[in-house]
């Protein structure tokens, strides 16, 4: 599915033995497009949770005699997608039967596009390696999705195979772009930037398990092309091309070449597989699909209305909360993360992107969990707290921690406030810092109790700071730290520290 | 309303039926208490649905036909399903999996196919109106056959939804009866739109057969009256369009010079479709299973060689020999280019004249094996072919025997002028009898 | 003209399953009928492209589903809802 597009001069191609540098990536991208049901019939999408075959009808169990109908707002929502990506959309396009065998093929043939797909040539831009850069968009075609396959008996040695057409005629729109990327993070990062795209356009659903599927095909300067089939993840895009380029070079460097062929990513061991050789020797044979006919919607692109997409919501968060550019690309990377800030961002949109973009997301990743799992108010409290100092970051991270792994584990979930309550988490003051509280006496403020019993339990070093030793200072304001937990500000800490300790002879 | 049962305990000399009831319900409508048998390819729910092949031996379709629907809600009495050349893949009924019908007129001939259970179910008396399906003339050739009127509808006036594809662009399903006046009932009764299938019009055929064609402009294309058509079959049908003239009609003589590949372009266009079509028959779903320890490739082959009968083998090689990287161009992408050809001529032709006529079959019935090369079976479809290339109505109409064989009138029409085929017929039909 | 190695090469393209003495017979019956199918060789499209209907579409609305029961009644060989199929590896 590539044509050739510009690739940069041949410069890296020395003698014989020399490796190529010169990566060239092309994708194709399907995706699950979010309508309530299916392509091509009225069963449900909705089948995630739900017993085997029991999202099927004759016509997606390709019973005899069945006949497809088209969904009105596949095409609505495939022609968003042609507008975002500036495709042209064909004054006709057509569905072809694909023909081929296998158990998961209800019909035995799979109705696509192919030589009068819905849209072609298009860009998207995205962060490439060297900037933000132009990927040239091939075509843009709607298909149905087959069913899906169970093997019993172990991957390695099936016995037999177990089917559920339940998935069978979920639409999927096919992306296919020109080979103009240039490394696997470059074409990790495209991918980001396309399901930003696609989730802004309201098209679909990211977090469904499975609504991804990426082949690839990557050459390096020279060499043939070789194809990876069956990625499903945004991350496993990313691994399996590193793995092939090393693949690949290991080869060159062995004097061996690259053949052309179709391999298998096997996600589970991050190495691709090559494929039977049977895979290549697919003969199609499209045809036009006589059930249905001729779609003729150019027309309709011109009444459609995009909605904000990432690059202009980036431009926004710049301009209106003064984020940076780093923060803006990062928030506005993801729809649900967009609108999470756009609702925290309130008093203090600095604050909020910090803790949005770098913290609460770090902690999310780390626990494999999406932006949902967080309340907007609860954040927003938190925000406050930290604002005003009422907890330290420190405690500002234990309490965002306290949260996650409540949702993580299934535990009721408590406000940040309960939580900073409960673990007394409360930033401790000296108590003549004029923030106005009630002072508390000296002898149960925790921070002057702290400092005094550590002044006592520290001889050694207090003489060292009175002796001029400035790195004492610091082991004594990590002394206190740890007394008390983290809980005080550390600009306070400090102040309190310095007027408790003698004079030094600094 | 408890629901009325009449009795059908006809016998089956010709081997008519594949399945029938002894009894069968009946309801309030244009159809009320009359026994209608259905072409074993449309689905029946409940009932099997063998399209005569071993490869749908004892599938059950969970649902209707849209024609069903339409039946049951018109108070026929579907009594059976009739046997048919396996997938439609005949014009004698031969290739039936379960054995051929025979023809009533004489049982050592062929009733036509691949309907022919149903033409042979109405000659022989056994109903009055029975459903068929014409992909190439399989509704018209056992008309003709057996003496009785078949019509094949213009492409889009009934819905195919719930007819197991053999080629959706060229079939349609139709009525079949002993009257030209049964056959319109029939055809009120099973039109209308369905959203269920893409290619349907929103044309419901509502008509009562008219006996007046004063004027009506009948063309006569010198190819319907070729070198293979038999000059006694010409003869007779000569005389019927004699008769239309009589009755007012004009007759005009002209040519369809698209007649010299229609044929081959109906072939490689249905063949290349079937090929599709039957790919899905691999036991896992319904149907006779498929080894399931066997490795996929291995049991589907197995499964498709047991399945399937010669005739529909040889089709779905060919078809994907025509679909095949390298030869789509000289064989698809030709026949979907003679198809443009032939109703180009259909258009022109139609631009002077009302209807066209000539025999619907180059012969009478032929004798039970009589032709064993494939070849030499498919060019005996010359004449009913170019309307479903083109999509337009065409009927059969008895009109009168040769050797004591019925012989069959064809009239086309203009799409959707499936009326006035209808009416033609009707007027020969009445000064005939 | 065609072979048998290209009938069989047919045969496994539409995963038919064929015998020797079969590929010998379709051999010998299919080259004829390409033979005829020749005449296409001459046409040259002068008809118009079909203008036929477009845009028929229905409106995404979830009608139901047959019953797994009523799914998986015509097959014989099923498991916990799954059909069974022959092994793809
Ligand atoms: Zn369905």
């Amino acid at each position: 599915m590539t044509s050739c597009g510009p690739v940069p001069a041949a410069g890296t191609q020395g003698s014989a033995r020399s490796i190529p540098d010169v990566v060239i990536i092309g994708l194709e991208i399907h995706c699950q497009l979010a309508t309530a049901s299916k392509l091509f019939c009225g069963c449900s999408t909705d089948y995630r949770e739900d017993e085997p075959n029991t999202h099927v009808c004759p016509v997606c169990l390709g019973l005899p005699g069945s006949m497809p109908r088209l969904n009105k707002r596949a095409v609505e929502f495939a022609l968003r997608v042609a507008k975002a990506l500036d495709c042209e959309v064909l004054e006709e396009s057509e569905f072809s039967r694909k023909n081929y065998f296998y158990p998961d093929l209800n019909k035995a043939y799979q109705i696509t596009q192919y030589d009068k797909p819905l849209a072609s040539g298009g860009t998207l831009t995205t962060e490439g390696d060297e900037g933000e850069k132009e990927v040239r968009i091939t075509r843009i075609h709607l298909e149905e999705d087959p069913g899906r396959l169970v093997h019993v008996g172990g991957s390695d040695r099936p016995r037999y195979s177990l089917v559920d057409y339940n998935r069978a005629g979920i639409p999927l729109i096919e992306i296919v772009t020109e080979p103009d990327l240039r490394s696997p993070k470059e074409a990790r990062r495209f991918l980001n930037k396309l399901r930003a795209t696609l989730e802004y356009l309201g098209v679909f659903d990211s977090e469904k398990e499975g609504s991804l599927r990426v082949d690839a095909n990557i050459s390096l300067l020279g060499s043939e092309r070789v194809e990876i089939k069956n990625i499903s993840s945004y991350k496993g895009v990313e691994k399996a091309l590193t793995f092939e380029i090393t693949r690949q070079k290991g080869l060159l460097r062995r004097g061996q070449t690259v053949g052309r062929e179709t391999r298998h990513f096997v996600e589970a061991r991050g190495v691709t597989t090559s494929s039977r050789s049977k895979e290549q020797e697919h003969d199609y044979r499209y045809f036009p699909e006589p059930d249905l006919r001729p779609v003729r919607v150019r027309s309709w692109v011109d009444g459609i209305v995009l909605p904000e997409l990432p690059d202009a919501r980036r431009a926004r968060f710049m301009a209106q909360y003064g984020c940076s550019p780093g923060h803006a690309r990062t928030l506005t990377g993801d729809l649900r993360l967009a609108e999470f800030y756009e609702k925290v961002a309130g008093a203090d949109p600095i604050i909020a992107a910090t803790w949005t973009a770098d913290t609460l997301l770090g902690e999310l990743n780390y626990r494999d969990m999406g932006i949902g799992a967080v309340l907007p108010v609860h954040f927003i409290e938190l925000l406050a707290m930290l604002r005003d100092k009422t907890i330290t970051d420190k405690s500002g991270i234990e309490v965002l921690r306290e949260m996650l792994d409540a949702v993580k584990e299934k535990r009721p979930q408590e406000a940040p406030a309960t939580i900073v309550e409960r673990l007394n988490l409360r930033v401790v003051r000296a108590g003549s810092s004029g923030t106005g509280e009630k002072e508390i006496p000296d002898d149960q403020n925790p921070l002057i109790t702290a400092i005094r019993d550590v002044i006592a339990e520290q001889p050694k070093a207090v003489e060292d700071y009175r002796s001029g030793k400035k790195e004492a200072f610091n082991f004594l304001v990590g002394q206190v730290m740890r007394k008390t937990r983290g809980r005080v500000d550390p600009a306070e800490l400090q102040r309190a520290l310095a007027a408790a300790l003698p004079e030094g002879e600094v | 309303m408890p629901a009325r049962r009449i009795r059908f305990d006809e016998e089956d000399r010709f081997g008519a039926f594949l399945w029938k009831r002894d009894e069968a319900p009946t309801g309030e409508g244009r159809l009320s208490g009359i026994p209608v048998a259905v072409k074993d390819n449309i689905s029946t729910r409940g009932i099997p649905t063998t399209c005569g092949s071993r490869i749908l031996e004892g599938y059950i379709p969970p649902y209707d036909a849209f024609v069903v629907d339409r039946l049951i809600a018109e108070g026929a009495a579907v009594v059976g399903k009739t046997n048919m050349d396996e997938f439609g893949m005949g014009t004698t009924t031969e290739n039936s999996a379960y054995g051929p019908t025979r023809n009533p007129h004489d049982e050592g001939r062929v009733p036509g196919g691949s309907s022919g259970g149903s033409a042979a179910a109405i000659a022989s008396g056994m109903v009055r109106m029975a459903l068929g399906t014409d992909t190439g003339g399989s509704i018209r050739c056992p008309a003709a056959f057996c003496g009785i009127v078949g019509l094949k509808p213009t492409y889009g006036r009934v819905s195919r939804y719930g007819l197991v594809a053999y080629a959706n662009s060229l079939e349609q399903i139709g009525p079949m009866g002993r009257t030209v006046a049964d056959v319109s009932l029939l055809m009120e009764a099973i039109s209308g739109y369905d959203a269920r299938d893409s290619t349907a019009a929103d044309r419901a055929y509502l008509h009562t057969p008219q006996q007046e064609i004063r004027g009506l402009r009948v063309g006569v294309p010198e190819e319907f009256f070729g070198s293979g058509v038999d000059p006694a079959v010409a003869a007779l049908v000569w005389k019927a369009i004699e008769r239309l003239e009589e009755c007012g009609a004009e007759i005009i003589t002209c040519t369809m010079p698209s007649m010299a590949y229609a044929l081959a372009a109906y072939y490689v266009t249905c063949m290349s479709e079937a090929s599709s079509n039957l790919a899905r028959f691999d036991g896992v779903r319904y149907g006779p299973p498929c080894d399931v320890r066997s490795s996929w490739h291995d049991a589907f082959q197995e499964r498709r060689k047991d399945g399937f009968g010669p005739e529909v083998r040889r089709r779905i090689l060919l078809g994907t020999f025509a679909l095949s990287s390298g030869y789509y161009g000289r064989y698809y992408a030709k026949a979907q280019a003679a198809r443009a050809n032939v109703r180009a001529d259909f258009a022109r032709l139609f631009a002077d004249v009302d209807v066209l006529a000539g025999p619907t079959m180059p012969t009478i019935a032929f004798r039970f094996s009589e032709k064993s090369d494939p070849l030499s079976m498919y060019l005996s479809d010359i004449l009913t072919v170019p309307a479903n290339l083109a999509g337009v109505p065409a009927i059969s109409v008895p009109c009168g025997t040769v050797r004591g064989m019925p012989v069959g009138l064809q009239i086309t029409g203009r799409h959707f002028e499936d009326e006035r085929v209808v009416d033609t017929a009707y007027v020969y039909e009445q000064v005939a009898a | 003209m065609i072979g048998e190695k290209d009938v069989e090469h047919i045969a496994v393209l539409a995963d038919i399953g064929i015998s020797k003495e079969e590929l010998e017979k379709f051999t010998t019956q299919i080259n004829p009928i390409l033979e005829y199918f020749e005449i296409l060789d001459q046409v040259c499209r002068t008809g118009p492209e079909n203008e036929g209907t477009a845009n028929i579409f229905r409106e995404d609305k979830v009608t139901p589903s047959l019953a797994q029961g009523e799914v998986l009644s015509n097959a014989r060989e099923t498991e916990d809802g799954f059909f069974r199929a022959p092994r793809v590896m």
